[in-house]
C-alpha cells in the first residue's frame, strides 16, 4: 500500500464522516463546520488527482466564501439546537431508506462495469496546472468566461433585490 | 486507484446529500446537502477526465489532455457562487417573513 493509496482511503473515509456529522448535527452551526471539512478532504482528492487549480479554487471558493456566507446567514438567524424544527421519525426513517435505495441502485448498476474498472487513475500530466488551465480558459473559452461574468452581476442584483427591506 | 473506488465514494457522498435533504426540515441545512451533492458530482467529473486523459496520453505522450472538463467543474463552481448568494437571500427573506427557516411552514401551495 503506497502513499497515494493510503491518502485516498484517509480523505474518503474522512469525507463520508464529514457528510454523515453534517446531516446528522442538531445544531446548524457544526453542520456547517462538518461541511467544509468535507470541502478540504474534497480538495486533497483533487490534488490526488492532477488538479492543483481546482483544489485551491475549491478551498477558496467554497470553504472560504460559500461557507462563511452560510455561517453569517445562521448567525444573523441566532439558530441553534433549540430552534432546529422537529419532525416525524417515521419520515426520516423513510428519507434515511430512501437515500440508502438510490445508493444501492447507483451501485447494482456500475457493479459489472468491467471496463471502467480495469481503468487505473493515476498521478502524473500537468492539466491540472493554472498555467495551462488559463490558456485554454481565455482562449476557447473566453465567451462563456465572459457570460459568467454576466451571471454574477444578475446574481448580486437579484440578491440585493430580494434582500430588500419593505416594498 | 481503480476508477470505481471514486465512483463509489461519490455516490455514498451523493446519496448523503439525498437522504439530508429528505430528513432534515432546517431550510439551509438541506441548501447545505445540496451543494454537498454538486461536490460530489465535481469529483466524478475529475476523476473521469483523469481517467480519459490517461489513455489519451499513452497514445501521445506529449499531449495535455482533460482540460476541459476540469475547466467545466470551474464553470459549475461559478454557477453555484452564484446559486448560493440568491439562494441565501431568498432563506433570509423567508426567515424575515415567517421568522423560521422550518420547510414545514411553507405549505401555501398545500391549500
Amino acid at each position: 500500500m503506497d502513499i497515494t493509496q493510503i491518502l485516498f482511503w484517509f480523505l474518503s473515509i474522512l469525507a463520508v464522516f464529514g457528510a454523515l456529522m453534517m446531516v446528522t448535527s442538531k445544531n446548524p452551526v457544526y453542520s456547517v463546520l462538518w461541511l467544509i471539512v468535507v470541502f478540504f478532504a474534497i480538495s486533497g482528492h483533487y490534488i490526488l488527482l492532477n488538479a492543483q487549480f481546482l483544489a485551491v479554487v475549491n478551498i477558496i471558493v467554497y470553504a472560504g466564501a460559500i461557507m462563511v456566507l452560510f455561517l453569517f446567514v445562521i448567525m444573523l438567524m441566532n439558530l441553534n439546537a433549540e430552534t432546529e424544527p422537529q419532525k416525524n421519525k417515521w419520515l426520516k426513517i423513510a428519507g434515511v431508506i430512501a437515500g440508502g435505495s438510490l445508493m444501492l441502485v447507483f451501485i447494482a448498476a456500475l457493479r459489472h462495469s468491467n471496463e471502467l474498472i480495469k481503468t487505473q487513475v493515476s498521478m502524473g500530466g500537468e492539466a491540472g496546472l493554472i498555467k495551462t488551465l488559463g490558456k485554454t480558459l481565455f482562449t476557447d473559452y473566453v465567451l462563456p468566461f465572459e457570460i459568467s461574468s454576466v451571471l454574477f452581476l444578475s446574481a448580486m442584483v437579484g440578491a440585493v433585490v430580494i434582500g430588500k427591506k419593505g416594498d | 486507484m481503480p476508477i470505481n473506488y471514486y465512483i463509489y465514494l461519490a455516490v455514498a457522498l451523493f446519496s448523503i446529500g439525498v437522504a439530508g435533504v429528505l430528513t432534515r426540515r432546517n431550510a439551509i441545512i438541506i441548501f447545505m446537502c445540496v451543494e454537498l451533492m454538486l461536490n460530489a458530482v465535481n469529483l466524478l467529473l475529475v476523476a473521469f477526465s483523469k481517467m480519459h486523459a490517461q489513455t489519451a496520453l499513452a497514445a501521445n505522450p506529449s499531449a495535455i489532455t482533460g482540460v476541459e472538463a476540469q475547466l467545466f467543474v470551474f464553470f459549475i463552481m461559478v454557477v453555484a457562487a452564484a446559486e448560493v448568494s440568491v439562494g441565501l437571500a431568498i432563506i433570509v427573506m423567508m426567515y424575515r417573513n415567517i421568522h423560521s427557516v422550518d420547510v414545514n411552514f411553507l405549505n401555501r401551495l398545500k391549500h
